[in-house]
């Protein structure tokens, strides 16, 4: 009786928070859709200028196709009925839908942000439970140093530098794109080839996290560890292994699950920077290709799947940390 | 997939060879670069620097420069022109075919220039529109008839005005949304391949190319490399082979030179003439003052700019006209030395005084976006040069868009840019000094309100006529005119580099550079 009400509290949440997705969504577009706007300038001027030779006819053509010589409402208004019925439009620059373009771009992003984000959290939770042992200690210090060097650069010029040595001074890895140029690979080779590409960009974004992993992992543990269960346990004769395992490390987790989930929702986002140094061909890039060619609706796009990806993480967050500690019930 | 030991060893195995053959495809197999994807590969519909290096490989022009800028044969094997000046015929090439198999015909250069480029490009559209008839005289030949005497008309048929498209693919059709602007159909001697999005397009030989024993390599790959520092390094560990004007900042050419690797040659960009320029909004005071403008010139170290600010790349330029471009005369040029005595001396005179904190004029500078390259540096050096002869000038910054919306709509004091001349000052010159093209809302345009009912006459006469000593006549009284007025601050002639992979042969074949494709380039053993 008590499971099937906890299914029901479940199941209403999860609808609850699918719904919020699509108010923030609404939301994401009406903002974006006027603040985009607000710097001068559209992508018919950009057009113009970079072809180095304009005219009114060119110009007006360019409004004239994009709709941009409509009144604001009537723009919103037919960009909203479209979005309505699955249509993100069509992109200025590319003149193909938008929707095609986002999801061609997608899985890029995805696949780096998640080996991104299973290298930070693996290398974060070992060296923050290695410097949780000893507080104070010469590795306690080391990891903190560390993590706070990675904290502190700046991903770009992590990235550029990991550039000059492994590609120029050691050419051992590609210093950019997501595989060979007309290599053609198939299998096993081709998996080989991607990861190899994405072995100085992915590496580049999950130092940055993997140091925000190690800072969380080791406080957690020294606070966890100074609780009286743990202390029970270590009185009942429990290893310190042991201890340090199912007692400490497991209750010190829980936290870092709401971090990842905030972190995954950031890195959909926030590739741009490290996704144009090694010209990964994601989302990130697309975003800046769009904000600088103007292309409104493509940049519009990117933004409402970002705010449904950043939605959808923030759920299964609250899921996966439902399961992992089972005081958490969902719609309470 | 099925993973067997031997596929997993055949992988792991793999990762070495791919190691040492990053990012780059090799043999044959020209790799060059793109600073930005383009949006699309219809040539007549974006004419970019990026598109037009695309797309010179698989569409052509009637005719192509040679490097005494004279037009030599392409799909045009000849032409004539009636001592009038007002027809010319054009005998094309017999044998051409489309990449997909359809014969090219009179039809095709009918349709592409009466109608498509006309109808898309401003470029074209200001050649053509002087054209009172364009005709087909029969399947292989084609006449143009001229309103009035156009001296620059055959250079505006060259492959960045004019490329030649497919009647058969455009015709009937909506020239923006037709597909084949995604995978275009040329006569070049490179077919369109393959698109992979934000990474690369692939060029391929075309085997049945109507100039035999051409092309001399068997693909092209354009890469996308958005980054100034993804460019130079993907030159320097070979994964591209050549870098093309822009492609790299100035600020690393010594190094690049220093690379026994790497060539770098400075011909290819004669045809396009390009000059780094200083505009004013002259609708505004001081700008419309003349004596103002001839001051800020004397306080600019323009050597300065083009030794240390542009690594020594380029020169210091003296007028309107590139000096070795055609019609450039020295003889009349008003010069402007460094000289900031004399520029605080001139300020003094016209009543412009220091004020309170010694400042005579506070004013805006809007940076053209280059990325922090040779344009935000030049800015950089004019703040503080103008600063020693008491004017304050705020940077501003901008991306492309607000830059090509506030110089349209003329809200700037002062800004950089540069322009081509295109061969001829009526093609790529005039439109930045004469008054009918001062159109609001129109970047590239005469921007700073300039006006001089003597130069609108002149540019008139000089482009019509027939005689070349009648054209030189006025050209020479133009830059006498222009350079006293000082109608525009011209600050350097660029000379832009063009870095190369010592194994790329022949990589440019006239003044328009890789405009005109890479049909005559061929690849040695690796370097």
């Amino acid at each position: 009786m008590k499971h099937e009400k906890n299914r029901v509290n479940r199941l209403a949440y999860i609808a609850r928070r699918l719904l919020r997705t699509v108010l923030v969504t609404v939301a994401v577009v009406l903002v974006s859709f006027f603040l985009i706007r607000l710097a001068p300038g559209d992508a018919a001027t950009v057009m113009a200028g970079q072809s180095g030779y304009a005219d009114e006819a060119f110009i007006n053509s360019l409004r004239a196709e994009y709709g941009l010589d409509r009144p604001l409402p009537v723009q919103l208004w037919k960009y909203v009925a479209a979005v309505a019925r699955g249509d993100l439009g069509m992109s200025y620059e590319r003149r193909q839908p938008v929707l095609d373009v986002i999801v061609a771009r997608l899985p890029n992003t995805l696949l780096l942000d998640a080996f991104a984000l299973v290298v930070a959290m693996a290398g974060g939770i070992v060296l923050g439970a290695l410097a949780a042992r000893r507080p104070g200690s010469a590795g306690d210090a080391g990891v903190t140093v560390l993590a706070m060097l990675f904290y502190a650069v700046p991903q770009f010029w992590l990235g550029m530098m990991a550039v000059l040595v492994f590609s120029v001074w050691l050419a051992v890895l590609p210093p950019f794109g997501i595989e060979t140029m007309g290599a053609d690979h198939t299998g096993l080779a081709r998996i080989a080839d991607v990861a190899q590409h994405m072995i100085l960009p992915g590496m580049t974004l999950a130092l940055y996290y993997m140091a925000s992993y190690a800072r969380l992992t080791r406080t957690q543990m020294i606070e966890v560890a100074d609780q009286e269960f743990v202390k029970t346990a270590r009185a009942k004769g429990i290893a310190e292994r042991q201890v340090a395992r199912r007692h400490i490390l497991r209750n010190a987790l829980t936290p870092l699950i709401t971090y990842a989930g905030l972190q995954a929702s950031i890195l959909v986002g926030g590739t741009v920077l490290v996704e144009n140094v090694f010209s990964w061909p994601g989302i990130g890039t697309l975003a800046y290709e769009a904000v600088t060619a103007r292309d409104n609706p493509l940049l519009l796009g990117i933004f409402i799947v970002t705010a449904i990806l950043v939605s959808l993480f923030n759920l299964v967050t609250d899921i996966a940390y439902s399961i992992a500690d089972p005081r958490v019930e969902l719609g309470r | 997939m099925r993973l067997d030991r031997r596929s997993v060893l055949g992988g792991a195995a793999s990762v070495p060879f791919l190691a040492l053959h990053a990012a780059a495809a090799r043999g044959n197999v020209l790799n060059a670069m793109m600073p930005a994807e383009p949006g699309t590969l219809c040539y007549p519909l974006l004419n970019t620097r990026v598109v037009q290096q695309i797309c010179g490989n698989i569409q052509e022009s009637l005719l192509l420069l040679d490097w005494n800028f004279k037009p030599q044969p392409n799909l045009a094997r000849s032409f004539t022109v009636t001592p009038d000046g007002l027809v010319y015929v054009f005998h094309l090439e017999p044998d051409v075919r489309w990449h997909d198999g359809a014969p090219f015909t009179a039809r095709d250069v009918v349709f592409s220039c009466d109608r498509m480029l006309r109808q898309l490009n401003p470029r074209s559209r200001n050649a053509f529109n002087n054209c009172e008839s364009i005709r087909a005289l029969d399947g292989l030949t084609v006449e143009f008839r001229l309103k009035q005497p156009f001296n620059a008309f055959l250079l505006s048929l060259m492959a960045s005005n004019a490329p030649i498209m497919p009647a058969h693919i455009y015709e009937g059709s909506d020239f923006r949304t037709n597909p084949h602007n995604f995978r275009p159909i040329g006569t070049g001697p490179f077919k369109f391949a393959r698109w992979e999005r934000g990474q690369y397009i692939r060029l391929t030989r075309n085997p049945d190319y109507w100039r035999k024993g051409y092309p001399r390599i068997d693909d092209i790959y354009f890469r996308v490399c958005p980054t100034p520092e993804q460019r130079m390094v993907a030159l320097e560990t070979g994964a591209v082979d050549i870098a093309l004007a822009d492609d790299i900042d100035t600020v690393v050419s010594k190094r690049l030179r220093a690379n026994p690797n790497i060539v770098a040659s400075t011909h290819g960009y004669e045809g396009v003439g390009e000059i780094a320029v200083f505009e004013m909004n002259q609708r505004r005071w001081p700008f419309s003052d003349r004596r103002f403008r001839q001051a800020f010139m004397h306080a600019l170290d323009r050597d300065f700019i083009v030794k240390a600010i542009n690594f020594g790349q380029g020169k210091v330029a003296t007028g309107p006209i590139p000096s070795s471009a055609p019609y450039y005369d020295r003889k009349v040029l008003t010069r402007y030395d460094y000289n900031p005595a004399k520029a605080r001396a001139m300020l003094d005179e016209m009543g412009l005084k220091k004020k309170l904190g010694g400042v005579r004029h506070r004013f805006g500078f809007l940076m053209i976006p280059d990325g922090g390259g040779v344009q935000t540096r030049g800015a950089q050096y004019v703040r503080q040069a103008a600063s020693e002869v008491g004017l304050d000038i705020e940077l501003q910054s901008s991306d492309w868009a607000g830059f090509a919306h506030r110089t349209g709509n003329w809200d700037f004091d002062m800004d950089n840019n540069s322009y081509g001349e295109y061969g001829d000052p009526a093609i790529g010159t005039s439109r930045f000094f004469v008054s009918s093209n001062i159109r609001k809302g129109v970047p590239q345009s005469n921007i700073q309100g300039y006006r001089n009912a003597e130069v609108d006459a002149l540019f008139a006469k000089a482009s019509t006529a027939i005689d070349p000593k009648e054209a030189q006549a006025h050209y020479s009284r133009l830059q006498q005119i222009l350079t006293r007025d000082v109608a525009m601050l011209w600050i350097f002639e660029r000379d832009p580099m063009l870095y190369y992979n010592r194994r790329v042969h022949d990589l440019v074949s006239g003044p328009n550079g890789p405009t005109d494709g890479f049909g005559r380039t061929w690849l040695s053993g690796e370097a």
